[in-house]
């Protein structure tokens, strides 16, 4: 059993396992179900995931407030026209992360990943990775269990609501915790997947959630993207050998401590940062006929 | 430790846009549907903290009715709850609350359906997880994670044991367990989280023993 990031490493070196089989052999113990069925879940959310991907792309979504939508189809032409400037397999990731985040604005079935909020972030870079790296269908669902297996720690010791703990609480676990699934998936030791998680949350760190209009919209697609983006970096960074000299579960703990004193204008109540601006409360009252949330 | 499986991160699979205002809502309204164990005819719906703020653009309201009408939370359904309600004579009344509650997402939910009542208290506590913080007034806390027995019975010595005799009778183990009473010698409540589902047979001994008033299962 593990509940920290040291300890979910240190697991993997001494059993020589890939933290995803580690993840798995816990889900195994806690929920008395057999690997296969356990499998067979998560099966379950990737086919939803993919799904919800492939919407954002090729279909015209538009959310109801029409603050979003269709972003992720012009990425999509844009990467197509091959002359793209950050490199293919980011902008894949921010793609995907965009596809999967107007779906869920525009209520369309999708996967949490730890959140709807921030649903976009771990299959954007999870189909990123597929394509660059033609993984077996049993490493595409182990990235969600190495993914899970970050997430897990980071929500039992700090949290990945917004509402809680703030924009860095959902799209910063979202980003640590695709950071760390792309060094296993790209062949990274478990601590140097750690340094990528860490990499990638100090990056996030102190981001508030300030939905305008209360919706999860603005600026959630775009930040899913952005964190999609931090995450390949981050990953890349890992790969190369470089380290952060913070542990993983100071950086958590930061991010919990950074929470808990935020005000609660910023976390995710509408009254603070971008829901805020003259353009987020015009909108509010245009998409509401009133003024929806005063202080 | 709230979270306890690799599917409350990666879940659930949901209809947007937000894990706990949305999939949380459907969750807690599911969970006071169970626990109901009836279509009920009239629902009173109170946010408070974040919900009452945002309900509107999370649409917490048409998934914690979705919940009601045992719904998952990716059913599609729940898009259209609120007009599937009212053709199933469901009379969904939808308030806010300035007071303050212990957790920025929580919701209060009556039902009712003739001389059958309930009021439960749920919280949204992230990633679609929940907690029933409160049943009929008594307080508990119940994640809605594991099969679970709610025992409604007079408040007396020896109540404890007796259920928990009948569950090792069916070998079923128990997890979580909490009792709670509004006063001495009045009615008590005991919630009881077990690793296995529990079948109406066990049920239904339970039901009989002396002073027990009601039962309820929650499977998740």
């Amino acid at each position: 059993m593990f509940k920290t990031v040291a300890e979910l490493v240190e697991l993997a070196e001494r059993e020589n396992k890939k933290m995803a089989q580690i993840m798995i052999e816990q889900e195994v113990q806690i929920s008395g179900k057999s690997k296969q069925d356990i499998m067979d879940n998560m099966a379950k959310a990737y086919r939803v995931m993919e799904k919800a991907v492939q919407r954002g792309i090729n279909e015209n979504i538009k959310s109801h407030s029409s603050l979003t939508g269709g972003d992720a189809k012009k990425l999509h032409r844009y990467i197509q026209q091959g002359n793209v400037l950050s490199g293919i397999h980011v902008l894949e990731a921010v793609m995907g992360a965009m596809a999967t985040n107007e779906v869920n604005a525009a209520m369309g079935t999708i996967c949490a990943t730890p959140t709807a909020g921030s649903a976009g972030i771990v299959p954007g870079c999870l189909f990123a990775m597929a394509e660059k790296l033609q993984p077996s269908y049993e490493d595409k669902l182990y990235f969600l269990f190495t993914a899970g297996a970050i997430g897990y720690v980071i929500a039992n010791n700090a949290f990945i609501a917004g509402a809680t703990g703030g924009c860095q609480a959902e799209t910063g676990s979202a980003t640590a915790m695709a950071a760390a699934a792309i060094v296993e998936m790209a062949g990274g030791t478990p601590r140097q997947s750690a340094h990528a998680l860490s990499i990638a949350l100090q990056n996030m760190l102190g981001l508030v959630c300030d939905p305008v209009a209360g919706l999860v919209e603005v600026p959630c697609v775009k930040r899913n993207a952005i964190g999609a983006s931090i995450a390949m970096v981050a990953a890349d960074m890992a790969l190369a050998g470089i380290e952060f000299i913070i542990p993983a579960d100071e950086v958590i703990e930061a991010m919990y401590r950074i929470g808990k004193s935020m005000p609660h204008a910023l976390k995710e109540t509408a009254l603070g940062g971008l829901a805020a601006t003259p353009t987020g409360k015009a909108l509010e009252r245009k998409i509401f006929g009133v003024e929806l949330v005063k202080e | 430790m709230n979270y306890r499986s690799v599917f409350d991160i990666i879940g659930p699979i949901m209809i947007g846009p937000s894990s706990s205002h949305t999939a949380g809502a459907a969750r807690i309204g599911r969970a006071a549907r169970r626990i109901f164990g009836l279509k009920p005819d009239s629902a009173y719906i109170t946010f408070y903290g974040s919900f009452a703020k945002t309900y509107k653009g999370h649409g917490t309201d048409i998934a914690i009715v979705g919940g009601l009408l045992d719904l998952d939370t990716y059913d599609e359904g729940i898009v259209r709850s609120l007009e599937l309600a009212k053709a199933q004579g469901i009379d969904v009344h939808i308030q806010t609350s300035e007071e303050d509650a212990d957790h920025p997402n929580t919701a209060k939910i009556e039902l009712s359906n003739g001389e059958q009542w309930l009021e439960i208290v749920g919280i949204s506590i992230g990633g679609g997880s929940v907690e029933i913080t409160s049943v009929n007034g008594f307080k508990l806390r119940l994640s809605g994670h594991h099969p679970a027995l709610l025992v409604l019975h007079e408040d007396k010595y020896g109540m404890i044991a007796q259920v928990a005799n009948v569950l090792s009778r069916h070998k079923l183990n128990i997890g979580h367990m909490e009792v709670a009473r509004k006063a001495k010698g009045s009615e008590a409540l005991m919630a009881i989280e077990t690793d296995q589902s529990m079948g109406e047979d066990v049920l239904a001994e339970i039901k009989a023993i002396p002073s027990i008033l009601a039962v309820t299962k929650l499977d998740p």
